[in-house]
């Protein structure tokens, strides 16, 4: 035994290492990705359409987009005259902490404006709200201006899915990226045609 | 004998760990709950694997084979039944386990490393726990994980990826329930039976703590026998089995004739097949997660409510360290450490049943001041220990 530490023999002790942890890291990659969704997973997760041409005023259809129900409302007049009145009321009323694409952060959460599509899962834990379109004082809420009521915790929605102050939801309810094909026909899981910019 | 010892030290063995490893002699009640820890342990395992022979991990048969391992499998109702009560027993075992530690300071120098194993034993117990309740593909089962998997989806930049990665789809589904089965009958045992090792190896290294909190090995014979130690075997291997006697008969009471302990252990939903359509009527996870699920709805925003639930569990684990009392026993600490840990297990018990409940308002602000009791505890451990004043504390063990 020397005292003396032998350079070249440290050197290279320190290069195997390097090499060794680098060539841990690579092998470790396919074994974390093989935990994304697989190619079946996601072809079965991709866009939906929706055909709107029989949804008549004051109407909801549900689709089901990626397992969750996808909620399509054709809003009367009077249901989007309700929406600048009750800012008061909502927790986040212009949408800032919520999650929605660009085009719909606006007052009636939507690209066409009497057209609400949204992901029908409460922000709060998951489960899916009841709609109560009529703007008529309900055993939940004395001063109902119609909207989504959660039967699971009480949260409360507004015909935009904006929640109410006091609800357990901390967030107005998901908008999902969708885009028109044309009058009629939507397609929601993506935001803009293919080939479009 | 003399052949075997010269390949592979068995008698030695034997000695070190049971005839000549000498346990502190006053141990008492609170000191059955390791063995009977590992006694559930080898129950898990054993029924574990008996029910794997027939448990399909498949999202359209997984909810009909449970019921078909109940009813048409010999003698299957039994085994699926002490698998499911064998895992709330785990955390009884567990809680009062962790508990004895609380009181005894067995977390305290030189057991620091005990107890952090042991935090890691109970936190893969908890995943373990967790994915199990996943397998039976019950509504309960698939909303309690999507609420929990969702937790992860709340951590900002990376969420939404880290989100799909564990699920491995979009959803909920085949995918999630298929890995959630290979890890909770392969790779989270393994990860266990590995701590359980290292925590007893550790343990046998230090030797065990007493309720009177002092080191048995300062007094030691001309042998080198500690005077207060008597020899594991067969001393305490009989004091246990009369513990495993008297844990059996709870046990196997609640087995035969009360196997959902009226929806505690079994909760009513999850006789009811996943539906990601329809969300239960009041999601709640089992028993043993409920304190933490409690701190977890108390708070309105998702994130803060995630650092909330897991820095309750976090704290534990600087336990050693925060508590810098040369004292370990509950029995001469003051007056002041008794009221901070009965109010700490208080709180801990009453957020276990506030998180069981569907949440007025009164019980919000309850949660809210038993999480604060709960944080409180380690603060004022940290504060207090520093000059803590104690009555005299023995040279020898006493009774």
């Amino acid at each position: 035994m020397t005292d003396k530490v032998n350079e070249s023999r440290r050197n290279l002790l320190i290069s195997t290492s390097i090499v060794g942890v680098v060539g841990a890291a690579f092998a470790a990659v396919p074994f974390i990705k093989s935990w994304m969704p697989s190619e079946r997973a996601k072809s079965a997760g991709g866009p939906v359409g929706a055909d709107i041409s029989k949804l008549d005023m004051g109407q909801k259809l549900d689709v089901s987009w990626r397992g969750q129900p996808i909620f399509i409302v054709k809003r009367e007049e009077k249901q989007l005259a309700t929406l600048p009145g009750i800012k008061d009321r909502l927790k986040d009323p212009d949408s800032e902490n919520s999650i929605q694409p660009e085009f719909a952060k606006n007052l009636h959460r939507s690209q066409k404006e009497e057209l609400l599509v949204m992901v029908g899962i409460c922000t709060h834990l998951g489960c899916s709200p009841k709609f109560y379109p009529e703007i008529v004082p309900q055993v939940f809420d004395s001063q109902w201006r119609g909207g989504f009521y959660c039967p699971c915790h009480n949260s409360k929605f507004d015909i935009s899915g904006r929640v109410y102050s006091g609800s357990p939801a901390g967030t107005n309810l998901v908008i999902p990226p969708y885009v028109f094909v044309d009058e009629n026909n939507l397609i929601i899981g993506i935001d803009k045609l293919e080939g479009e910019a | 004998m003399a052949w075997m010892d010269a390949r592979l030290p068995v008698t030695k063995m034997w000695k070190d760990h049971m005839a000549e490893y000498y346990a502190p002699k006053n141990f008492n009640f609170w000191y059955f709950f390791g063995s009977l820890a590992m006694l559930v342990l080898v129950n898990q395992l054993l029924t574990g694997i008996w029910l794997t022979m027939h448990y399909k991990p498949d999202a359209e048969q997984a909810f009909g084979v449970i019921e078909y391992i109940k009813r048409d499998v010999p003698w299957g109702w039994l085994i699926r039944y002490l698998h499911t009560t064998g895992a709330s027993a785990f955390f009884i075992v567990v809680y009062l386990h962790m508990f004895r530690g609380l009181m005894y300071g067995s977390y305290k120098k030189p057991r620091e490393l005990i107890w952090v194993f042991g935090m890691i034993i109970y936190v893969a117990l908890m995943a373990e726990a967790f994915m199990g309740y996943v397998l039976p593909w019950g509504n309960m089962s698939y909303w309690g994980a999507k609420v929990i998997t969702q937790l992860f989806g709340v951590i900002p930049y990376v969420g939404d990826t880290l989100l799909e990665w564990i699920r491995g789809d979009y959803l909920i589904s085949d995918a999630t329930l298929n890995r959630f089965f290979a890890l909770h009958v392969v790779a989270v045992p393994i990860v266990l039976l590995v701590l359980v090792f290292l925590h007893i190896a550790a343990l046998h290294t230090v030797g065990s703590n007493n309720p009177d909190g002092i080191e048995i090995k300062k007094y030691k014979d001309e042998n080198g026998v500690p005077l207060d130690g008597i020899p594991f075997h067969p001393y305490y291997s009989v004091k246990d089995i009369f513990g495993v006697g008297m844990f059996m008969l709870i046990f196997l009471f609640i087995v035969f004739v009360k196997p959902d302990l009226g929806g505690l252990f079994l909760e009513h939903d999850n006789f009811t097949p996943a539906n990601p359509m329809v969300t239960p009527e009041h999601i709640k996870p089992v028993w043993y997660f409920t304190p933490f699920y409690a701190m977890l709805k108390a708070v309105p925003d998702p994130l803060g409510g995630m650092i909330i639930m897991f820095s309750a569990i976090i704290m534990l684990f600087f336990l050693p360290w925060l508590d810098r009392s040369e004292v370990k026993s509950i029995r001469y600490r003051l007056l002041p450490f008794k009221i901070a840990l009965s109010a700490f297990v208080l709180s801990f018990l009453i957020l276990g049943w506030l998180g069981m409940q569907s949440g007025s308002t009164i019980q919000g602000y309850m949660t809210i001041a038993c999480t604060f009791i709960y944080f409180s505890y380690f603060v004022f451990i940290y504060f207090y220990s520093k000059n803590e004043k104690h009555k005299p504390i023995p040279e020898r063990v006493t009774h």
